[in-house]
């Protein structure tokens, strides 16, 4: 009886009966998102259409590609500010290489090829930098990314020379713009990494580490778990999700612009992982509730714009959004 | 239950019928307890024996059910720890709940700081901590921080605390689990001192032989309940080991030495150590174990045990000397490279190193070893289930399945779920650092008597423990460490309480250690 006699106060709530707290803490996302579906579906005009479904999915993708990575990362404990700016170096790198900019490549598949690849594996690699300074020199993950994300930008005008990319080249923007049997190319892309993540997490060595290493990384280490190979996978997993989310992002624009792409995503992505559920202390990760907290931020901005609240009004409504489903998990935490 | 008062005042603290629910489960179903004014009361109990429950429900962290509670014969209801110890009964708690960051004084003084003009009077605060301190003879810088001082002192810290709050009534939880010997005597003034002020003390403590050395009644606990209360000389170690078991024990109390069935186990030498030096703490270790024995680790705190064990096991890395394991040159970068070598090693903070508290038992007990229950790094959940499974039945883990958490246990099913997973991976060597600490005397009885079995089986056990009965009576051969040094090494007839405490205390013997 000792697990029960640690217990503090509120515990007492805690009966066979229905438990509000818990209750929320488990299915709120779900019950958010459906109760946004509902409100669109009374008072949205054209919601209950495909396109609508199709734009609100597109947009969700890159988010959700991130969050991913980034659900990895905080579930070690860590943090992945620099995501943003990797996107935006590999929507500068990819374009540079398939418009012939850096080497002149004869054939447009090759040379597409090898700036998808050449961007998505720098993003890695600056990801397995991030990794690299947390475990190496065991820096603070939020400084330690911090160095990233305002140097990655940086690097990215640089490459670019300050200037917009813009480019039309079907063989490279099928990525963000094709759509076999009507479903987006990233939503096939986003469902696929979510099932993979999902099942990595499940069930592979690699993601019982994950969990481990955030959930008391001391433990772990004298269990012989890799700790330090685990947070460089970690950081250079969220640094390919970024790279490919960039991507997608220029790719849908026809152009690249090192100012804007994947701003403010690792906000976006941190909030989905958050609004989806995992702890941001580490030790849990649900790459099903990523998804979820994506959808949710992602429908919440839909609404309001759809119902004329401006962009900036719908930034406070998302923090606040936020910060309710940190304190669902509170509630959860205390008992 | 009523308990006639021989005092001829009334109790200062009188609690009775008490009862707790969790969940419907009953935590404390009939708990009383009564407490004389200067008396030293120990409690005891296993754990889950509700012994902290109705601590919490004293002290207001949890609202009893049902019961009565009077406090200097009046009425007594405390809505919060703060509340409670404003009312007289401070709470002093194993983890010391102190902030190792701020000064001595501010720990001392928090919550009730000295105000001049509105503005905090700290020459007041630093006088005020250093007058709370010397009561108990201790003499430190009180502008420090906390931090620096070692854990006896952060002890007396929080008791001065405590005091500072003008107590009626200290509840020291579990106080000794941290301390060495020497720092327990200290305590032990303490509390002597306290008790001529005429505060009265709640003990509560795993060790008997504390118990008899200072408190003047004890009451025991069981399933919720308080079985007997009575004062100490009238009771025996063996009536109150078999009043918290509730079923009559033989064999505890230091009998049961493994001298007498060393020689059909043990094999050849398997782990061979020379002048092992440590980043810190071990200065020069020279030791041996044998396959199929247990080797312990005797020393005061601080003497170099737990930090040697963590060179051998590669948690760090060694200074100086050299070892060979298994007929080979040895020495570990990593745990990684022990555990391949067939180490295994379960630390003493089974909470900061041991347990992954959101994990799942199985999750738990197969962490060590996933490497080897996956193929192509897809873990084989088939497999884990039956082994997981078999260690739970094996080794008597009580709980609710494989998938229960971790942190929903008590300290002794921890424990084993911990020397489960290394036992999972039929290591040649085990290192058990502190294997009992914190644990009920059933868990207890129950690892002691797991860890002769392993090795009567050929495995080779090197054992730490502060608890001079746990060496005597577990090892066949017993290394003192002091200062960093191994000092002694006793076997036999030469290993009685007498030889290690000299060699702990003052390193003689000094002719059995080869250099």
């Amino acid at each position: 009886m000792s697990d029960l006699a640690g217990k503090p106060m509120a515990a007492t709530r805690r009966t066979s009966r229905f438990d509000p707290y818990a209750f929320l803490s488990t299915y709120g996302t779900l019950i958010a998102l459906a109760l946004l579906v509902v409100f669109n579906i009374a008072f949205t005009r054209n919601f209950v259409t495909l396109q609508t479904l199709n734009v609100n999915l597109t947009q969700v993708c890159t988010i959700v590609i991130v969050g991913l990575g980034m659900t990895l990362v905080i579930g070690t404990g860590g943090i992945d500010l620099s995501v943003g700016s990797l996107m935006a170096i590999a929507g500068a790198l990819a374009p540079i290489i398939f418009l012939n900019k850096l080497i002149p490549i004869g054939n447009i598949y090759a040379g597409v090829a090898l700036g998808m690849i050449l961007s998505i594996v720098v993003a890695g690699a600056l990801g397995v930098f991030n990794g690299w300074l947390v475990a190496r020199f065991r820096i603070q993950p939020i400084v330690a990314t911090l160095v990233l994300f305002i140097a990655g930008r940086g690097i990215a005008q640089v490459m670019t020379n300050g200037n917009l990319q813009t480019f039309s080249t079907p063989q490279f923007q099928w990525i963000g713009l094709a759509r076999p049997f009507g479903i987006p190319a990233q939503v096939i892309i986003m469902v696929v990494l979510v099932a993979i993540a999902a099942w990595v997490m499940r069930r592979t060595v690699f993601g019982r580490n994950i969990l481990a290493v955030g959930g008391n990384e001391r433990a772990a280490a004298l269990a012989g778990v890799p700790v330090n190979l685990i947070k460089l996978a970690v950081y250079g997993i969220s640094g390919l999700c970024a790279g490919l989310a960039g991507l997608i992002v220029i790719a849908i624009n026809s152009s690249s612009d090192a100012n804007l792409v994947g701003l403010g995503m690792e906000l976006d992505a941190i909030a989905a992982v958050a609004v989806g559920g995992t702890a941001l202390e580490g030790g849990r990760a649900s790459i099903l509730g990523t998804l979820l907290g994506a959808l949710t931020i992602q429908l919440v901005r839909y609404t309001l714009l759809a119902n004329g609240v401006p962009d900036a009004a719908a930034q406070v409504i998302k923090a606040a959004i936020i910060a309710l489903a940190v304190w669902l998990q509170q509630q959860n935490r205390s008992r | 239950m009523n308990f006639p008062q021989t005092a001829a005042v009334g109790p200062l603290l009188d609690m009775r019928g008490i009862q707790k629910h969790f969940a419907g489960i009953a935590a404390l179903s009939d708990a009383s307890l009564s407490i004389a004014p200067g008396e030293v009361h120990a409690l005891i109990g296993q754990n889950g024996a509700g012994k902290s429950t109705l601590i919490k429900v004293l002290t207001g962290y949890h609202r009893k059910d049902a019961g009565e509670v009077t406090f200097m014969g009046r009425p007594f209801h405390a809505s919060s720890a703060h509340d409670a110890q404003r009312q007289g009964i401070s709470t002093i708690y194993q983890e010391i709940n102190l902030v190792p960051m701020r000064s001595v004084t501010e720990n001392i003084c928090l919550g009730r700081e000295a105000r001049r003009f509105g503005l905090l009077d700290w020459r007041a605060m630093h006088e005020e901590a250093e007058r709370l301190l010397s009561r108990f003879s201790i003499r430190i810088d009180v502008r420090r921080p906390l931090g620096d001082f070692n854990t006896a002192t952060q002890q007396m810290v929080a008791i001065a605390r405590a005091i500072g709050f003008s107590a009626r009534l200290v509840i020291m939880d579990e106080p000794t689990s941290s301390l060495d010997d020497r720092e327990v005597e200290v305590l032990f003034n303490v509390i002597r001192q306290l008790k001529a002020e005429g505060v009265s003390v709640i003990f509560v403590s795993h060790k008997l032989d504390e118990l008899y050395a200072v408190c003047d009644r004890v009451t025991v606990m069981r399933d919720g309940s308080t079985i007997r209360s009575a004062p100490m000389a009238e009771i025996s170690k063996l009536e109150l080991v078999s009043l918290m078991l509730g079923r009559a024990v033989g064999g505890l109390g230091g009998q049961a030495t493994a001298f007498g069935r060393a020689a059909d186990h043990v094999g050849d030498v398997l782990l061979e150590a020379r002048g092992l030096a440590a980043p810190q703490g071990a200065r020069d270790v020279t030791f041996d174990v044998r396959r199929g024995e247990v080797v312990g680790f005797a020393g005061l705190l601080g003497a170099g045990r737990t930090e040697t064990a963590r060179v051998v096991f590669g948690a760090d890395r060694a200074r100086a000397g050299s070892m060979r394991f298994d007929g080979q040159r040895y020495s570990a970068e990593r745990p990684a490279d022990a555990i391949r070598a067939g180490l295994g090693f379960v630390t003493e903070d089974r909470k900061a190193e041991g347990i992954v508290p959101d994990m799942s038992v199985a999750e738990n007990l197969t962490l060590a070893l996933l490497p080897r229950l996956s193929r192509n790094g897809i873990v084989d959940e088939a497999r884990q289930r039956e082994l997981v499974e078999r260690f739970i039945r094996d080794l008597g883990i009580r709980c609710s399945g494989p998938n229960q958490k971790v942190r929903e246990l008590s300290g002794g099913n921890q424990q084993k779920v911990l020397l489960a997973r290394w036992l999972a991976m039929s290591p040649k060597l085990l290192i058990l650092d502190e294997p009992t600490r914190g644990i009920d005397v059933g868990a207890k009885a129950e690892i002691q008597a797991l860890i002769r079995e392993l090795a009567e089986q050929g495995l080779a056990v090197l054992m730490i423990s502060s608890e001079l009965e746990e060496v005597l009576g577990g090892a066949n051969r017993i290394f003192v460490l002091r200062e960093g040094r191994s000092v002694a090494e006793l076997e036999g007839a030469a290993a009685t309480e007498e030889t290690v405490m000299a060699a702990m205390a003052h390193g003689e013997q000094e002719t059995e250690v080869e250099a």
